[in-house]
């Protein structure tokens, strides 16, 4: 039994209702949870000496616009010493979504959350200080949803060259 | 020819004024260490030893804006970072050049999105263009010498 | 000007982050601002000081960010790939690999044996050429401005063997779903072999430069200390965690493109401190030499890219008399491959740290959403433990030892 499997067994044995869906792709495993376990969860697979993942890999977010439930975020933690990765995911719904924050687990989770509520607009309660990481602070808006813009500045062609040049905000000096 | 040959044996050399300072100019022209991102690299490289700048006078790149006279803006410049870029153009003290260095600089690049100012010269006025991604050294230095020949051509009453 | 705004005064909303010392004014708050000749790059620090002691150091990213896991989204499969080099500028082909990676993960796109050891050899050079200027700039940070020149030029030789395989110095796009983009030119063995057997020397000389230079020794040894256990709660990876002690490198644990075929060590240091991560890098050039010299003796012969047309466009020789290869290549170049429905994560090591990609496909040619797990994002978050209790000119060598990359950690 690898030690992926038996930390799906041992999630099964321990929080049954929490666990929703185990799903293998291409060598992959991926446990999908109910939001509320979430912080459980962790604590349970990073304290159980059986199990041993101290480790954080990843924490991001994705945006399934326009699939219901709309938001996901996709936990990475990393068993160092039995080598073994496994994935965590919660799906969240599309208006106000929450989940709580594990940075009491996993310390180096607070920047990767700081990044998905200031791209995605994901809100992590508990989270210490959960303010703009890559956006200036007066931003508004979340950039990397799927119906934020991304900002396309026309091509500039020889036939329309002279209307783009007239509207561009040139500095003087 | 006879006086020119007689200043000259002398010693004494006559030239406009305009001449003299525009080369002066150029002769020694600081850049200020204005590295974003990959053309940076290429902006180092340039200053190493293969594609050898200080021929020019340029191997000591200033951090600081009050003491440089050249700003090369390598790489792309983000929204949050033009109001920084905009400040260190204004401290540096006149006569100063900016070269936009590299695709990102000159129009916004390959990045054409939300985050990235679609070229420098929305934020300062740019004296120089080199196309490239990132541009060779050998092409930043040919910017450069075109720089130093559009400072050559400075009238006196441009002058700043 | 509609774009550039004022700069707020930020230290407002970073109250909260000080001491009580800041607020009776006790301590000073100094802002190492986004331009600085040290931070290598635009990494704004805002310090507390308690006279030259850091007392507290926030970093305040994003000054490049870019966009890019948005813009890829925009764009097909293969025309991503060209964005993906700009990603970490120093290890631009590592890029490409993870990138080229998760997507034949994720498409179970089987790559041949030459393409893996191509794959390995340039990614080994990226590598040596990364290392090479963390050298240089670790060591202008500490005054010794002769190894800065040294370490590039080594690194022009470096970007010669790329510009004789790709075209391009730095921003190769070499690596392509499926394989690599060409075969090998002619005489490209004789001159990585001629470079392998020039390096070694040249590193000797800078090692008896730096490594028991009384100078380099007393900045670097002793600052900067973190801990085994505390690495790996702060998520480190790369040379960072290795130079504590933990023994967690991607190429030996989840080996990916025929690494577990070659030879060679993972450094471990266990002093902890800059000094310590010093020795770990300088000892990964020498294993990346190993390495190398390994591939170059086993080179396979075969195809240089996948031969499933459904992934890679077919040769312009075919397109003369093959109807599939022409409707193969409209396909490919106008509509690009498409990617099942699903979610992978693709690790690999960068000269930095583990550098992985979450990629999900849903169906069609464009990427759902990506994300890069970026090893200097993660690394720099640490510089918060790292930085306190030191000072200010420690500050400078502690960054210059976790070895960051803006375009790393802004993405």
């Amino acid at each position: 039994m690898t030690h992926v499997e038996k930390t799906v067994a041992a999630l099964r044995a321990r929080f049954p209702d929490a666990l929703e869906d185990v799903i293998e792709f291409r060598g992959e495993t991926t446990v999908v949870i109910a939001p509320p376990a979430i912080v459980e969860v962790c604590t349970f697979l990073r304290d159980d000496p059986e199990l041993g993942y101290n480790y954080l890999a990843d924490l991001a977010g994705v945006d399934y616009l326009p699939a219901e439930p709309r938001f996901a975020v996709s936990y990475l933690p990393y068993a160092m010493a039995a080598n073994a990765r496994l994935r965590l995911k919660v799906y969240l719904p599309g208006d106000a979504p929450e989940v709580a924050s594990v940075t009491g687990v996993w310390v180096n989770a607070d920047w990767h959350e700081r990044e998905a509520w200031d791209m995605l607009g994901i809100k992590f309660t508990g989270h210490p200080d959960l303010r703009r990481l890559l956006m200036p602070a007066d931003w508004e808006g979340h950039p990397h949803r799927k119906d934020y813009p991304l900002g396309y500045e026309e091509v500039q062609f020889s036939f329309n060259w002279r209307e783009i040049d007239a509207k561009k905000p040139y500095a003087k000096d | 020819m006879g006086i020119e040959q007689k200043l000259g044996n002398m010693g004494v050399v006559t030239l406009s004024l305009e001449q003299v300072v525009n080369w002066s100019r150029t002769n020694a022209m600081w850049p200020m260490l204005f590295g974003l991102a990959c053309c940076a690299m290429e902006m180092i490289s340039m200053q190493a030893p293969a594609y050898d700048v200080s021929r020019f006078g340029m191997e000591l790149m200033r951090a600081s804006p009050r003491q440089s006279d050249l700003m090369i803006v390598a790489g792309r410049v983000t929204r949050k970072m033009a109001p920084v870029l905009r400040r260190l153009y204004d401290q540096m003290p006149d006569p100063k050049w900016v070269l936009a260095m590299g695709d990102c600089a000159s129009c916004g690049g390959i990045f054409n999105n939300y985050a990235i100012v679609q070229g420098v010269d929305e934020v300062v006025p740019v004296d120089v263009y080199v196309a490239g991604c990132p541009p060779r050294p050998e092409a930043l230095i040919y910017g450069v010498l075109t720089l130093h020949d559009k400072v050559r051509k400075e009238k006196i009453t441009t002058w700043k | 000007m509609p774009q550039v705004r004022e700069i707020e005064t930020t230290v407002d909303e970073l109250k909260h982050l000080f001491s009580d010392r800041a607020a009776t004014g006790e301590t000073m708050v100094l802002n190492m601002g986004p331009q600085h000749p040290s931070t290598h790059g635009v990494l704004r620090l805002v310090l507390e000081l308690d006279g030259e002691t850091v007392v507290r150091c926030i970093p305040d990213i994003g000054y490049l960010h870019t966009g890019i896991e948005k813009n890829m989204e925009a764009k097909t499969y293969l025309k991503a790939l060209v964005m993906t080099d700009r990603l970490d500028y120093l290890n631009n082909v590592g890029n490409n690999l993870v990138y080229c990676m998760a997507i034949e993960k994720l498409m179970d796109v089987k790559v041949p044996e030459r393409a893996q050891a191509i794959r390995v050899l340039m990614t080994e050079l990226q590598r040596i050429a990364s290392h090479l200027v963390w050298l240089g700039t670790h060591a202008i940070d500490m005054a010794s401005m002769s190894v800065l020149l040294y370490c590039f030029r080594e690194r022009e030789r470096i970007m010669d063997i790329f510009e004789m395989v790709s075209g391009q110095r730095m921003m190769t796009s070499y690596i392509r779903p499926g394989g690599v983009w060409r075969d090998l030119p002619p005489g490209f063995e004789a001159v990585v072999a001629d470079f392998l057997d020039y390096l070694p020397a040249k590193l000797d000389d800078y090692e008896r430069l730096l490594t028991n230079n009384p100078i380099f020794k007393l900045r670097t040894q002793g600052i900067g200390y973190i801990s085994a256990e505390e690495a790996v709660r702060w998520g480190l990876s790369g040379p960072s965690l290795r130079g504590s002690g933990v023994n967690y490198d991607v190429r030996k644990a989840m080996p990916y493109s025929g690494y577990e075929q070659y030879e060679f060590d993972v450094p471990l240091e266990t002093g902890g401190d800059v000094y310590s991560r010093y020795r770990c890098r300088m000892r990964e050039f020498r294993e990346s030499i190993k390495i190398c010299r390994q591939v170059l003796a086993k080179l396979p012969k075969g195809p240089f890219i996948t031969t499933d047309r459904k992934v890679t466009p077919p040769p312009r020789s075919e397109l003369g008399h093959s109807m599939e290869a022409v409707i193969h290549h409209f396909k490919l170049w106008t509509e690009g491959f498409s990617a099942p429905r699903g979610e992978v994560y693709v690790a690999a090591e960068s000269p930095r740290g583990e550098l992985g990609v979450y990629l999900v496909g849903d169906g069609g040619p464009k990427p759902a959403r990506v994300h890069f797990r970026t090893p200097s994002f993660v690394n720099l978050e640490a510089l918060a433990l790292l930085g306190e209790g030191y000072l200010v000119a420690d500050l400078v060598a502690i960054i210059g030892s976790i070895d960051i990359v803006l375009g790393d950690v802004d993405r």
